[in-house]
């Protein structure tokens, strides 16, 4: 029994206590800003998983940043001059799959300092990304809401978890997929077998190479997928500043959850819940900030989530580590 | 047993005509403009009127090559703050948000202080961007020497931050009297900085201080502490060097470096501070520390190359009707040619430690 | 029935050296053969060789009779080759059954079967009579039984040639007469064993046939019955072997090294040294021996100043010694020659000349002020290389680029250079050729009869006996005797090593 008594379950519940506070104060509200954390958080947490595919490996992936802006550039482009949300997506997609596959050439086989190669991809989404920009395109629809019908009605619940577009489902049951990958598949155990030894990999028998490629490239497939989650279902439209940080602020969070997809989710709605509770207060007025001290706040929130974990949490063993076949 | 003397010859003339080293970037830089070429031939443009006209107009006057220098000075300063945390195996990307601190806080100084001659007014306006670039640097120092967190994320974390802290202070309680725009009040003549020759004297001053990193990381113990760190922590430390006060002082004195540059960007180019006036500073320094190899001398040709760009990008606009913003791509083309594994093999300093760049979160 | 391996005349070169020189040798069904040979004398390289992956410049290598193709270490593995490594190659974090069926992990559906996992170790373990628990977490067991689960994971795929590289580096005597054990009983079963081994006594032990390599050739074969250790020594060196080194008495005086009640935890918190009493006087060396692991890398770090000491003082000359801070025990007198030499003896980029004075950068004469002297740091390492034989194209070489004991040599030279109270020697002659090793050993003799009061700690008992005038011996963190080296018995410090006390 005490086992459950832990710091965590606590304040998880004291989190349940606190929504069921709220709700029952002003449901309408509570339930908006609930919904609207979920839309804040999830490209968070899904550029989180980008994170933890690649340094469970043992890659540590500096570039989700730049993924996720040429990705949503792309996006937002294809779509606007194809006509089709759906080429768009497609093409967004591809985008981030080369990013993670250029990284992982750089990582991997070039076996470069893996923070310049992600510092790399950065700059080259920032540079890509302003020369080939053009005023004046618009999407051609809106990304449709997807209403699952009967879980919808549920009060609260409904609202918060099943009326988000196409993307959002996709995310969240992706980061549900990724976990039991990660810890009950062959696949998660060689992956992260390869991220903590990689010579206990290969001496198994497992590619450590390719096995590094294929995630690293998988997970900026997913990065694709975040972008044109910015552009296409979230903002509706791309600009210069579109992922303002969040790349970095995964990285945080994927540190946060232990490298762990489910705690890395719980981290990135914190996160969002912060961000709606915050524009929330605004709207209503009830606090009178200057908006850049607002605009600060994820920011400040990421450094502060990074010095509260700091020194307790333990990375992959291998990560950073280019691999040399050292033979023993 | 000791060599013979020829090779003695050798290593040393080769460390000054080190051949294999100057071909990497020079070859980089022109295989990113034969791509930039290409891209600008597909626009419809023509990549030759394109690039005759850039170097013209950046290279081919007193006044045009006045404003690459001028261009170049905050470069050349951004870039050697990379390149002294670089030394220490830090990666400073802070130098936008360090560049801005120094940027708004020496123009402060530069209209609000009255009554001071130029001789001591303006550098003192200098000193006053330093120091509060060195503060923004010196937060990310600590957070890493304390918290172990790593200074990519807090550099980056605090670029937006001091980007938000700066806007508001500008459309706000630095604000021009009586005016719409968010930008501080001009600069009073006594804090400009001046032109010698018609080219701007800021230029001199960031090649001196490169010449003084240069010479610091060489020939003094301070410069070896820092070195010894950034090759390997575990070594410095057991030979007795404070590796939390190497990390302190790199990004301090890195930030400091940043700081003049904003100010000198704002006393001698802009007159004022106003925000939006030095996009992606940061990021071209890390270029150009990365060109340059992290060697403080090695920043000055590609300091000039980048300046001279982004000078001439203007006129090249006019002439050839090329995006100014062709330039940020060059320069990410050239970041990532330069990058190729022979580079690299230099930057991964010895397996031990790694290069210290990358490493565990958790350290 | 053809042999399980046949190695017919390979040949490798690589710049600057002939790592394998025409080597040719057999193994059949249920023999053990015992490859034996210094570091360096091409042992890895050919081992390498017979996974696929080098590339031998000439020769054959057939495995029951068929060529191995060179890169298909995968097919030479499904052929019967199993290896277990000298570093171990297992993930600490995870468990036992985990690391067992990496690679070939069973499967129910998309998922892995843990439990299907934990039932084959457990079927494996009965086997070989090499008990394991399956859940436990690698990181947590200790040495020896590391190297079971390294040998099950070898023994799980059907294997008919187990090839161990050094195994016995790591284990107690006792832990090693339990692995001869069960190599002979895989012998009895069919299996062909190759270990890989520079201990003589084991090959007298175990082996059937004894291959002897010496600089990449075959120089001799034969077997237990033929031949004897002194008679293997000498094969495997080429010379009389001296097994002891020349050195005249000692002249001990007033102790220079005091260790109190000394408790150190190590990286898991656990107590790895358990209150330590020790004392070395002036011109003399003790030896502290012990099997890795038992304490003796904390007990260094700790005196070094290099890792805290919960309880207990380290005096130097009387005078307490700081804790957490090697800089200023080093300042305070006491030299080290640490065991992780990469880590923390030298920068590997720097040059010989800026190693040669990494702890003293900042002292007159190579620096004035803030100023480095660069003639002074110059003229320093020419002296010192043509002092202690350092083998370099030039001062201004990479320290990286030189071979491990002229790596040694190099923090040697610094260390001996400087005024010399105490002297801690942490596994000095590891990865070091032969010719280097007489000279570090003389040059610690020398030490000791400058007055230096030697401290030398190493997992090569014969090294401790042969250099040391007192020995102590160390069992899981405690020193459990101490004792004159002249004429001290060898199987009894075996068994205290081993925690067997009498």
């Amino acid at each position: 029994m005490s086992q459950y008594l832990t710091k965590r379950n606590f304040v998880f519940l004291g989190i349940l206590a606190t929504f069921a506070y709220f709700y029952h104060k002003d449901g309408d509200v509570t339930t908006s800003v609930v919904s609207t954390a979920v839309s804040f958080g999830l490209p968070l947490a899904l550029a989180a998983m980008v994170g933890i595919m690649c340094e469970r490996t043992g890659i540590v992936n500096i570039g989700i940043e730049g993924t996720m802006l040429v990705s949503a550039f792309a996006a937002f482009f294809v779509s606007s001059l194809s006509g089709s949300l759906i080429i768009g997506f497609i093409a967004a997609v591809l985008v981030g799959l080369l990013a993670g596959l250029l990284l992982a050439l750089m990582a991997v086989s070039w076996r470069m300092d893996q923070i310049i190669a992600g510092t790399i991809i950065n700059i080259l989404a920032t540079g890509l990304t302003s020369f080939l920009f053009k005023q004046g395109h618009t999407l051609p629809d809106a990304m449709p809401e997807i209403d699952i019908p009967g879980l919808q009605s549920i009060p609260f619940f409904g609202p918060v978890l099943f009326m988000h577009g196409p993307i959002t489902y996709f995310g969240l049951i992706f980061i549900i997929f990724l976990w039991v990958a990660l810890f009950h598949t062959a696949w998660g155990l060689r992956s992260r077998a390869v991220g903590e030894h990689p010579g206990s990999a290969d001496t198994a028998g497992v590619s450590v190479i390719r096995l590094r490629y294929l995630n690293v490239g998988l997970a900026g497939l997913i990065g694709g997928v975040t972008g044109a989650f910015l552009s296409l279902e979230l903002v509706g439209s791309f600009e210069r500043g579109l992922t303002a940080g969040k790349g970095f602020t995964a990285l945080a969070l994927m540190i946060f959850g232990r490298w762990n997809p489910l705690g890395a989710l719980a981290a990135a709605m914190f996160f969002g819940v912060a961000q709606a509770v915050t524009n929330q207060l605004m709207i209503d007025q009830v606090v009178n900030i200057p908006q850049q001290f607002v605009n600060m706040l994820p920011y400040v929130l990421t450094i502060l989530v990074l010095a509260f974990a700091a020194g307790k949490v333990r990375p992959p063993a291998a990560e950073g580590q280019p691999y040399e076949k050292e033979q023993a | 047993m000791v060599a013979l003397d020829t090779e003695e010859i050798v290593h040393k003339s080769r460390r000054v005509f080190d051949v294999g080293s100057w071909l990497i970037p020079v070859v980089a830089v022109i295989v990113a403009m034969l791509i930039a070429a290409v891209l600008m031939y597909l626009q419809g443009a023509a990549p030759l009127t394109a690039y005759t006209s850039l170097l013209k107009s950046a290279f081919g006057s007193v006044s045009g090559f006045g404003k690459t220098l001028g261009k170049a000075t905050p470069l050349v300063l951004s870039g050697l703050a990379v390149t002294i945390g670089l030394r220490a195996g830090l990666f400073n990307i802070g130098a936008q948000g360090q560049l801005i601190s120094g940027a708004i806080a020496s123009a402060w100084a530069g209209y609000a202080i009255h009554g001071l001659p130029m001789v001591i007014h303006l550098p003192l306006a200098l000193l006053i961007g330093a120091f509060f670039g060195s503060l923004t640097g010196l937060i990310a120092g600590a957070l890493k020497a304390y918290r172990g967190i790593h200074e990519v994320i807090s550099t980056i974390m605090l670029n937006s931050i001091v980007i938000s802290l700066v806007d508001y202070l500008a459309s706000g309680p630095l604000k021009e009297h009586g005016q719409p725009l968010t930008r501080t009040a001009p600069v009073l003549k006594s804090a400009l900085v001046p032109k010698i020759f018609g080219l701007p004297l800021g230029f001199f001053l960031s090649i001196a201080l490169a010449y003084v990193a240069w010479w610091v990381f060489r020939r003094t113990t301070s410069g070896f502490r820092l070195e010894t760190v950034g090759r390997n922590k575990n070594a410095a430390w057991y030979a007795g060097i404070s590796v939390k006060r190497s990390i302190l002082i790199a990004m301090t004195v890195g930030g400091a470096v940043a700081g003049l540059g904003g100010a000198v960007e704002t006393l001698g180019i802009t007159g004022r501070f106003e925000p939006a006036f030095n996009a992606g500073l940061g990021f071209d320094g890390i270029t150009i520390a990365l060109l340059g190899r992290a060697n403080p001398l090695g920043i000055i040709p590609g300091a000039i190359l980048i300046g001279g760009m982004r000078a001439g990008a203007g006129s090249m606009q006019f002439d050839a009707g090329v995006a100014p913003e062709i330039v940020d791509l060059l320069m990410a083309l050239i970041l990532f040619f330069v990058s190729a594994p022979l580079l690299t093999r230099w930057l991964r300093r010895g397996k031990t430690g790694n290069s210290g760049l990358t490493g565990g979160w958790g350290s | 029935m053809s042999p399980l391996l046949e190695v017919i005349g390979i040949s490798k070169q690589y710049p600057g050296v002939l790592a394998n020189d025409n080597i040719s040798l057999t193994v059949n069904k249920g023999e053990v053969v015992a490859l034996l040979g210094e570091n360096g004398a091409g042992k890895s390289t050919l081992v390498k060789a017979v996974f696929g992956l080098v590339r031998p410049d000439s020769g054959e290598i057939r495995i029951k009779g068929e060529p191995i193709i060179f890169g298909d270490t995968n097919g030479i593995i499904g052929r019967g080759v199993g290896m277990v490594h000298q570093h171990f190659q297992l993930v600490p974090v995870m468990t036992v059954a985990e690391n067992i069926v990496l690679g070939d992990e069973p499967r129910r559906g998309m998922l892995l079967n843990m439990k299907k996992a934990r039932a084959e170790v457990k079927a494996l373990s009965e086997r070989y009579g090499l008990d394991v628990d399956p859940e436990a977490i690698v990181e947590d067991l200790p040495v020896g039984m590391q190297q079971r689960i390294e040998i099950l994971k070898a023994l799980r795929k059907e294997v008919d040639l187990l090839i161990l590289d050094e195994p016995t580096a790591v284990l107690t005597p006792q832990e090693t007469d339990e692995l001869l054990t069960v190599v002979r009983a895989l012998a009895t079963q069919g299996v062909g064993v190759v270990l890989i081994t520079h201990k003589l006594r084991e090959v007298m032990a175990v082996a059937d046939r004894v291959v002897v390599l010496r600089d990449g050739k075959v120089v001799g074969t034969t077997s237990p019955k033929e031949s004897d250790e002194e008679g293997l020594a000498q094969l495997m060196v080429g010379r009389d072997v001296v097994l002891r080194v020349e050195k005249g008495d000692a002249h001990p005086g007033k102790p220079a090294l005091t260790i109190k009640g000394l408790v150190v935890r190590d990286d898991r918190k656990l107590k790895a040294v358990d209150g330590v009493d020790l004392e070395v006087l002036s011109g003399e060396i003790v030896g502290v021996a012990g099997v890795e692991g038992n304490g003796q890398r904390e007990l260094v770090e700790a005196i070094c100043g290099m890792r805290h000491r919960e309880a207990g003082a380290v005096l130097v000359n009387g005078i307490a010694t700081e804790d957490m801070h090697p800089h200023s025990v080093h300042l305070a007198g006491i030299s080290h020659i640490p065991e992780d030499r990469e880590k923390h003896g030298f920068v590997s980029t720097y040059n010989v000349a800026d190693n040669l004075v990494l702890n003293q950068f900042d002292q007159e004469p190579f620096a004035r002020g803030w100023i480095r002297n660069a003639d002074e740091i110059e003229k320093n390492a020419e002296s010192l290389v043509e002092q202690f034989d350092i083998r370099t194209p030039s001062i201004k070489t990479s320290t990286g680029a030189l071979s491990g004991g002229n790596k040694q040599k190099v923090i040697v030279a610094r260390e001996l250079s400087q005024d010399l109270h105490v002297l801690v020697a942490a596994q000095p002659t590891r990865g070091v050729d032969v010719g280097s090793i007489e000279f570090i050993h003389n040059q610690l003799v020398a030490a000791r009869d400058r007055g230096a009061a030697v401290l030398l700690v190493s997992a090569e008992l014969d090294e401790i006996l042969s250099l040391s005038d007192r020995v102590a011996v160390i069992s899981r963190g405690k020193i459990v005797a101490t004792l004159d080296a002249k004429g001290a018995d060898r199987a009894y410090i075996g068994r205290l090593m081993a925690g067997l006390h009498d």
